[in-house]
């Protein structure tokens, strides 16, 4: 049963329609990553939950409740957002109390609830500091330790993370997921970042023009794209995506097919000659445990190869290449998946 | 000469100094011309050239106080200035919040309009205001003065509040809202916290302009309502000039905002650049 339901949610900002009719189910627990290319509307669907904006059309339901017109601040849900924004003039324990203080509760409750945020957070040396004595990383827990002491319905994050340097960015991803695992809370969570979404969700929605690509699990939406526009945004690299004239006519095929998909690991070098087609290596990237090779094919496509031996290939060398032909993913004119492997 | 050698920068430090130095006062002299003319007899006033050296008197003060009622006037003066800055606080605020932070499509527009109500000179509205405060029979009351007051600062207000609010990030607010705050809260717990620098030196300023303020106190007010300002001016011409008088009410008169404008001085300099410094 869906804990949070949006139906028909449309917003437009003036002229411009930035949400197109999104409708969605979030069951109670679920991590719902929001990914998507900047300007996508991802942030603002968020807003839209967070009743920071109102919606032009449709409806919101938490927990068999519609919230659709209801202010902020009585929605139950906390938020997450990329800039912190933690009350400068407030202490560490004043800033996460400040919710349980407004609804004035009691204050042994609020400190109790204040400490145990610090000790899952490691904030306790700290609770007496104001947010610009702290580092980056630490003003980020204080935010993540303002939305936990509220025990909300629904934590929503906005980009927490794209703040934060590569290494903080890592570590922080998986304590979020560890926070996520120890609370159950049911969260919703937009990043442009495609790893941090693979990494995290339990179900991501992908975004584009105001519009839902496609929903589903992490590995679903990676073997099973339903489109171009997925195939190619959810993978590092991106899923080579070739004229199907690309592959020699014993490939095999789907009726109707114009672009063929293929993972860059499901490609395979071959010595010059062999394998289904030819190619010319245009650059090579040996990262250490995997290597990513650059190719050109015959008929002008670029194509990239990945595999976790390393190479003595250098550009300018002719190699074959073996398609893994049960691993294709065939779309139409449009983009659309007409058949995909697996 | 190499000027950015130790000596060189030691001269350029010194040129400087003084260069300064005598800006300042030029600026002040006649601020201090009056005060040393406030000591003097009025025979000593006039002479040419000015006399420097000479016994100082306190017989002046003594003729202000008792030739009219000082305190009356400086408490007109703070009555009004007081009060015009705090009412004209409480209807700036909601105004430059909801500006800051709701703007709509000619947000730009009401700010530049109420600016531009300040560049009218204030003799324009004279017959109207003294016609108005005639006929409600508010003329030599601290009531009219007041509102006057209120009314010819707001525009400044609510430019400076505007200003100090928008540089409050709007995601500080929305946490707050996110957290449960209603707008009272929110204004109370979060804004007023925030912004007590900018709400500070945006109120002292006003203080200040309305202490200072002249036109309308006199034009407005008689011997009841009378502000400093008004004491000043009843000084100058009906009995011919009698310029250490003058200079001893003049001296009164700017003594408490001179105090008071020395120890609010940072609040002040910060008001007054706001936006360009941070």
């Amino acid at each position: 049963m869906s804990f949070l339901e949006l139906r028909g949610v449309e917003k437009q900002f003036g002229d411009v329609k930035t949400i197109k009719g999104v409708d969605l189910s979030i069951a109670r627990g679920q991590f719902t990553v929001f990914v998507g290319p900047s300007g996508c509307g991802k942030s603002t669907l968020l807003r839209l939950i967070a009743g920071l904006e109102t919606l032009t059309a449709g409806s919101i339901h938490l927990d068999g409740r519609d919230i659709t017109r209801l202010p902020s601040a009585q929605r139950d849900l906390a938020m997450v957002f990329q800039s912190y924004a933690l009350y400068p003039h407030m202490s560490v324990a004043d800033n996460m109390s400040f919710a349980l203080r407004l609804a004035k509760a009691d204050p042994a409750v609020i400190k109790k609830k204040v400490d145990r945020a610090a000790e899952i957070l490691n904030l306790g040396p700290y609770l007496h500091r104001l947010p610009r004595e702290l580092s980056g990383g630490q003003r980020q827990r204080v935010a993540i330790g303002r939305a936990i002491v509220r025990e909300p319905k629904v934590f929503l994050f906005d980009e927490p993370l794209s703040n934060l340097d590569a290494a903080l960015r890592g570590q922080t991803r998986v304590e979020i997921a560890k926070l996520h695992r120890e609370l159950g809370a049911t969260t919703i969570y937009v990043t442009h970042d495609q790893v941090e979404a693979m990494t995290l969700a339990d179900q991501v929605v992908v975004l584009r023009d105001g519009a839902i690509e496609q929903v589903g699990s992490p590995l679903d939406l990676y073997d099973r794209p339903a489109n171009r526009f997925v195939a190619q945004f959810i993978g590092t690299p991106q899923m080579n995506v070739v004229d199907r004239g690309e592959l020699p006519a014993a490939a095999g095929g789907v009726v109707g097919a114009a672009f063929v998909g293929i993972r860059p690991e499901d490609l395979h070098l071959k010595p010059a000659g062999q394998g289904q087609i030819g190619a010319k290596v245009e650059l090579v990237e040996a990262l250490g445990a995997e290597t990513l090779i650059y190719l050109n094919t015959p008929r002008g496509a670029q194509i990239v190869l990945r595999q976790n031996e390393r190479t003595a290939l250098a550009a300018g060398d002719d190699v074959g290449i073996d398609v893994a032909l049960d691993h294709l993913h065939w779309f139409d004119q449009n983009g659309k998946l007409i058949a995909a492997a697996h | 000469m190499d000027l950015t050698s130790p000596t060189g920068v030691k001269i350029v430090l010194w040129v400087r100094t003084i260069a300064a130095w005598l800006v300042a006062l030029l600026i002040f002299f006649p601020i201090l011309f009056m005060l040393v003319t406030s000591f003097k007899t009025e025979l000593q006033a006039i002479a040419v050239p000015s006399i420097w050296i000479f016994t100082p008197t306190l017989d002046n003060f003594t003729h202000v106080q008792e030739r009219s009622d000082y305190l009356l006037y400086a408490r007109n003066s703070l009555i009004t200035s007081v009060v015009s800055t705090v009412v004209g606080l409480i209807i700036a605020a909601p105004a430059a919040y909801s500006m800051a932070y709701f703007p709509g499509k000619r947000t730009k527009d009401i700010l530049m309009w109420m600016l531009s109500t300040k560049m009218m000179p204030a003799v324009g509205a004279l017959v109207p205001v003294y016609v108005m405060a005639q006929t409600t029979h508010l003329l030599d009351t601290t009531f009219a003065l007041i509102v006057v007051f209120m009314l010819s600062n707001l525009p400044l207000m609510v430019w400076m509040l505007y200003s100090h609010f928008k540089e409050i990030p709007p995601e500080i607010l929305e946490a707050a809202r996110m957290d449960g705050a209603s707008l009272l809260t929110e204004f109370r717990h979060v804004i007023l916290p925030l912004a007590m620098g900018g709400i500070a030196s945006t109120g002292l300023l006003c203080l200040v302009l309305a202490w200072n303020e002249a036109f309308w106190s006199l034009n407005l007010t008689a011997a009841n309502a009378g502000t400093l300002a008004a004491l000043i001016a009843s000084y100058s011409s009906p009995e011919g000039l009698f310029w250490s008088k003058l200079s001893a009410a003049s001296v009164l008169a700017i003594a408490p905002i001179v105090v008071f404008g020395w120890f609010s001085q940072k609040q002040l300099v910060q008001g007054l650049t706001f936006g360009a410094v941070k």
